[in-house]
């Protein structure tokens, strides 16, 4: 019970400093920092979108990492297991929302600076796909009966990390419509100006923070769940018991 | 050696049953055809256009058709418990995973060769670009579809309304080699652009994905 009290304070100092780091983060990228050099006001999107597409290529990982995990301890220890998949699902569904957000905002971005809110580009049909892959794997979740869903999800999350890397390689082969990597790219031209740099920073760590605290309250739910179904199980076992007896 | 004859075995015995009904063939032929005459009605294909669109369309069909029998391949297993025998069985698990992708692919292959002649004629056919280079691309986009279609059947296997999930999760997996596999065909068809690109991504992909299957199969047959 102490542990729980602890845990909870913690999340709730998590939450305030989250909630300061957003406001500080948001107000940099609308008010302090210079409007963009080409796309005046609207380039502001930037702030928001690019740490949301950023951050849901990093929650896969986790999401991957979760359920090699699950399928490693499966059998050699089941509790430490149950946990893991309970890290997967809370990291599934952040990818999901984060991919959402990524999305959206880009479409958003896209029909004012394009003047269409989608086209068919490699980037964004990557992320697209990403998005669909999540979704297969809830889908998965929520068809598959309750002693087996966590193995399978698990081997599809496998699956999905490995058509990541096959779907991201097509960004080179195809056309791209959408500006160059803004960040790691081979483009001589890609990177912002240093003036923009700090309100890109705090919101990247803002947003970062936000998706670590989500993840956080998914996955003590979820554990919430796991144990609830455990005692309804035991529960079930010494009243078959005692029946018996 | 030991593996091979095991797969063998498992590729032997659903040959023979397909033999014995040939249910998946035919109703794979069937729909393809009925697929086939309803997109040339929606496109009213003329020679220049259908080269345009036949890489699509092939692949789309072939695609529907694969995922109809796959599902039926695994539920034949569910009768008489025979996939409980075949998990007790000492036999490797993935050598029934093989042997009947092995199994599935040599099935859409009949239904490819028995539709090119319909795509033929339906489309006025007439390849610009290396029309050999369809006898790689064709088995690279077949197996593609079929390892991890037979995969994920046998994943939602024992799920709730398996027919249902079964191209939930296939049709995002395999995007990228639909991709790979419809501009492939289209670069044959019309002529216009190099397929090869096309073809290495196609064989990246079934290397990554036949491993994945063949490593993963023995967890999803026993997810417990």
């Amino acid at each position: 019970m102490e542990r729980s009290r602890i845990l909870g304070s913690l999340a709730f100092a998590w939450l305030l400093l989250t909630l300061a780091m957003i406001v500080f983060a948001t107000r940099l990228g609308l008010v302090m920092a210079p409007p963009d050099a080409l796309q005046g006001n609207v380039g502001r999107i930037f702030y928001y979108h690019v740490p949301h597409s950023m951050l849901s290529l990093v929650w896969p990982y986790l999401n991957l990492a979760a359920s090699i995990g699950f399928l490693y301890w499966r059998r050699r220890d089941p509790l430490k297991a149950l946990s893991a998949d309970a890290l997967a699902i809370a990291s599934a569904e952040v990818t999901l929302v984060y991919a959402t957000i990524c999305l959206t905002t880009g479409m958003l971005w896209g029909r004012v600076q394009w003047g269409i809110w989608w086209t068919w580009d490699a980037r964004l049909t990557s992320m697209l796909l990403l998005w669909l892959l999540y979704v297969s794997y809830m889908m998965l979740r929520k068809f598959s009966s309750t002693g087996q869903t966590q193995t399978l999800a698990a081997v599809l999350s496998i699956f999905a990390a490995i058509d990541v890397p096959i779907v991201y390689k097509s960004i080179d082969w195809w056309r791209t419509q959408h500006p160059s990597p803004v960040f790691f790219s081979k483009d001589p031209d890609a990177g912002v100006d240093k003036s923009m740099m700090p309100a890109f920073v705090a919101n990247i760590i803002a947003w970062a923070m936000w998706g670590i605290l989500l993840i956080a309250i998914r996955y003590a739910l979820e554990r919430r769940r796991q144990a609830l179904e455990q005692d309804a199980a035991l529960k079930a076992i010494e009243d078959s018991l005692e029946f018996t007896r | 050696m030991n593996y091979a004859r095991h797969v063998w075995n498992h590729l032997k015995k659903d040959v023979r049953l397909e033999w014995r009904s040939r249910d998946s063939v035919n109703g794979m032929l069937f729909f393809s055809l009925l697929v086939v005459v309803v997109f040339s009605l929606a496109f009213d294909p003329t020679a220049a256009m259908s080269r345009e669109i036949a890489g699509g369309v092939l692949w789309v069909v072939l695609l529907f058709a694969a995922t109809t029998a796959l599902n039926q391949s695994w539920t034949r297993e569910l009768k008489n418990r025979v996939l409980e025998a075949q998990r007790m069985s000492p036999a490797p698990a993935s050598a029934l995973f093989v042997g009947k992708a092995l199994a599935n692919f040599l099935f859409v292959t009949i239904v490819e060769l028995a539709l090119a002649p319909m795509f033929i004629l339906f489309y006025n056919l007439h390849a610009l670009g290396q029309a050999r280079l369809l006898w790689i691309v064709m088995p690279l986009g077949t197996w593609a579809l079929v390892c991890n279609g037979t995969f994920f059947a046998a994943l939602g296997l024992r799920t709730r309304n398996r027919e249902m999930l079964l191209p939930l999760i296939l049709f995002p997996v395999s995007i990228p080699a639909l991709l790979g596999m419809m501009q492939a065909t289209t670069a044959i068809l019309t002529g216009e652009f190099e397929p090869n690109l096309w073809i290495r991504l196609l064989i990246a992909y079934n290397v990554a994905f036949t491993a994945a299957c063949v490593l993963l199969f023995e967890t999803v047959l026993n997810a417990e």
